[in-house]
This record gives C-alpha cells, sequence and structure tokens, in this order.
C-alpha cells in the first residue's frame, strides 16, 4: 500500500511540541535484541529515530486500534503495544525508568483518533447541555463509533461560532460519576456501555493495569 | 519509512465515516482521471480500484489543505509542497462540499482544537474542568497554551 511518506516524514519532525517524547528500547523482532531509539509520538503516530538528531524517522507505528499493556520481559520498565488479529505484530518496547513507563503508557493507550472524537463529541454534548440551561444529559451510548457492522458514523463536529448567552438562574449539576471499574476487562469495548465506561475501557489506569498483571502474570 | 501495514490494512476496513466512488487524479501523473472507491477512515484517506479489497494506498490526512477545485472537484495538498495535489472529482457541488468539510475534520489537530475550545467554553460556562472527571486534565496536549496562532 502506498502512503504519503514525504508527508509523514515532515508531520514527525515539524515545530509544534510532541504529545510525548524520549528514548525506549524497542525489540526487533521475536528473537533479537532490543534497541535504543528516539520516539516522538503525535496524534495517533508513533514514530522512532535512529536518534535524537535524526532528520527522517527509521519508521512509524500506527495506533489506531492498539491496547497497551505492562508485560514481564527480561528488559525492565517494558510494555507492549499490542494489535488485534491473528499474527499481528505485538510491540515490546522499555523505558529507562518507572516514571518515563508510566507516562509512556498513558499517552499511548489514549492516544488513537477514535478515542479523542469520543471525548469531544462528549464535551459537544455537555456544552449543548449547559448552555440550555439544564443538567448535562447522562453520556448518550456511541452506537455507529463503536458497532462494527455499521455504516457512516454521523456526528456533528461544527463548532458553535454565536457568543454563548449565559442562562441566569440554574447552574447544572455535576455530571454523574462513572460506574465502577469492572475487575475483568474485556477483549472489546462493551457494546452497550456509557462514555464512561469506554473513557475507563480505553484510559486503562495504570494503577488497574498493574494490579492485574501482578493478579494474573499474564505471559506476553 | 517502516510502518504496520497490517493494522493500516485493517484499519482500512473499519466502517467508513465517508466512502463514495470519486475520480482520482495522483499527482504528477498526467490529466488521467482514475475513477476510485475513496474512503476515509479515522485520520486517513484510502483510496481503492473499484473492485479490489484492498486500498492502492493511503494518505494521512494531518497538516494537509483542501481547496475547492473548479467543477465539483477538491483537491488535497500537504504543508511540505502545496503545489504536489492530489485531484478528486465529485458527482456535484453538494458531495464536493459534504467531501470537503468532512475531510478538515478529519484531523488529530482539528479533533484537538476542539477539545481544547469546547473545554474552555464548558469551564467558563460552569466554572468546571470536564476534563478533571475524566481523568485527563493535566495532558500536555489539552492545554489551552498548546494552540497555535
Amino acid at each position: 500500500m502506498k502512503l504519503n511518506e514525504r508527508s509523514l516524514a515532515s508531520y514527525a519532525t515539524c515545530n509544534t511540541p510532541a504529545d510525548n517524547s524520549g528514548f525506549l528500547y524497542k525489540k526487533g523482532g521475536r528473537h533479537t535484541s532490543y534497541h535504543r531509539r528516539w520516539f516522538v509520538l503525535r496524534g495517533n503516530m508513533l514514530f522512532y529515530f535512529e536518534d535524537q538528531a535524526s532528520r527522517e524517522p527509521v519508521g512509524v507505528i500506527i495506533l489506531e486500534g492498539c491496547t497497551v499493556e505492562l508485560v514481564e520481559a527480561a528488559e525492565e520498565f517494558a510494555f507492549a503495544v499490542r494489535f488485534a488479529g491473528t499474527r499481528a505484530r505485538t510491540y515490546v518496547l522499555a523505558a529507562e525508568s518507572q516514571a518515563s513507563m508510566e507516562g509512556w503508557v498513558k499517552a499511548l493507550s489514549r492516544a488513537s483518533f477514535d478515542y479523542l472524537r469520543l471525548v469531544v463529541r462528549e464535551l459537544e454534548q455537555q456544552l449543548a447541555a449547559v448552555r440550555a440551561g439544564g443538567c448535562p444529559p447522562l453520556p448518550r451510548r456511541p452506537r455507529a463509533l463503536l458497532s462494527k457492522e455499521n455504516g457512516c458514523a454521523v456526528w456533528s463536529t461544527e463548532l458553535p461560532t454565536t457568543p454563548m448567552v449565559t442562562n441566569n438562574g440554574s447552574r447544572p449539576g455535576p455530571p454523574p460519576l462513572p460506574p465502577r471499574r469492572r475487575p475483568s476487562v474485556p477483549n472489546e469495548p462493551p457494546d452497550r456501555a456509557s462514555f464512561a465506561q469506554l473513557h475507563e475501557w480505553y484510559g486503562q489506569e495504570v494503577r488497574a493495569l498493574r494490579d492485574q498483571w501482578l493478579r494474573n502474570r499474564v505471559q506476553p | 519509512m517502516r510502518y504496520n501495514e497490517k493494522e493500516l490494512l485493517a484499519l482500512s476496513r473499519q466502517p467508513a465515516d465517508l466512502a463514495a466512488e470519486l475520480g482520482m487524479r495522483a499527482p504528477k501523473k498526467g490529466n488521467v482521471v482514475k475513477r476510485r472507491l475513496v474512503k476515509l477512515v479515522a485520520n486517513f484517506l484510502f483510496y481503492f480500484r473499484t473492485d479490489e479489497a484492498e486500498p492502492i494506498g493511503a494518505l494521512l490526512l494531518e497538516h494537509c489543505r483542501v481547496t475547492k477545485e473548479e467543477s465539483s472537484g477538491f483537491s488535497i495538498s500537504f504543508l511540505e509542497d502545496t503545489e504536489r495535489k492530489y485531484r478528486f472529482e465529485c458527482w456535484s457541488e453538494e458531495q464536493c462540499q459534504e467531501w470537503m468539510a468532512a475531510l478538515r475534520r478529519a484531523s488529530y489537530e482539528f479533533m484537538r482544537r476542539s477539545l481544547v475550545f469546547y473545554r474552555n467554553e464548558i469551564q467558563k460556562v460552569t466554572g468546571k474542568d470536564p476534563l478533571e472527571q475524566l481523568g485527563i486534565s493535566e495532558e500536555a496536549r489539552f492545554q489551552l497554551s498548546s494552540l497555535k496562532a
């Protein structure tokens, strides 16, 4: 498949601050060693360079549809970026400190375009609701975005251009608390979950992951 | 540049945000218009031969410019070389406008700016940060200061 690589390289090295960057060890393949690479996260694209001064990335990992997990590996501070599907590659990466690892796991697990779009949609609804003056609605179940069989996702992303009209009296109450996280994380996002549940799923809080890892000791 | 092609292929099979058969002219390929199935998924534009299941190619839609061209057409070019245009021909002006609007929204940058905008607006009305509940209020990418002019 052709890809607009020149544009990708330009996007990788542009002046705007990256969403995350730093050195990580990347495992070459199943039986090869780790290579230290300079990683730059921009949006849902994880670029990696030979070193910090390189002008072009060696490669990029497209992060759409991935899950990020802690793994048991010979390397300290290791984690994995996993994709669904048979024979899908798992990228095993290792940070240089606990803090760096946690930062990367958090950043990567929320890096997908899908996740960002969900959040924007949610905020859009909240804003419409508070402007109307009432209580913000319970988070709606996003339909087309999650259903695999459905066609187009129908949603409005028009930015309101008119200045806000403040409603004098009622202040809406705080949004409802998200439900408690379920103890076992299913492989797919729950089909009819509320937005808050979905956020929990996508969010993959490091603490919950670590608890699960300590309980299960899942082998990569 | 290496990339995980398998995952990009999987993405191309996801439900489209918008899909249609359009005329397409790749840059520097002369004036021949090819009929392609064009499919927008997340921030990628895939294009297929109309009878094939795998895309010929994909365009990452970051830092791109969508321009109106004559007779129900539009083009996509990228910031590092705005002369290099991917041209598309629609069936109607209406369809053309629909595609242009969708493509302009189909970037991570656009989504991020929208998020910052809504966050700020909600905060102005309610005095509360809506991202706190989601546990992402500290992320650098969502700060007001990250918005460039």
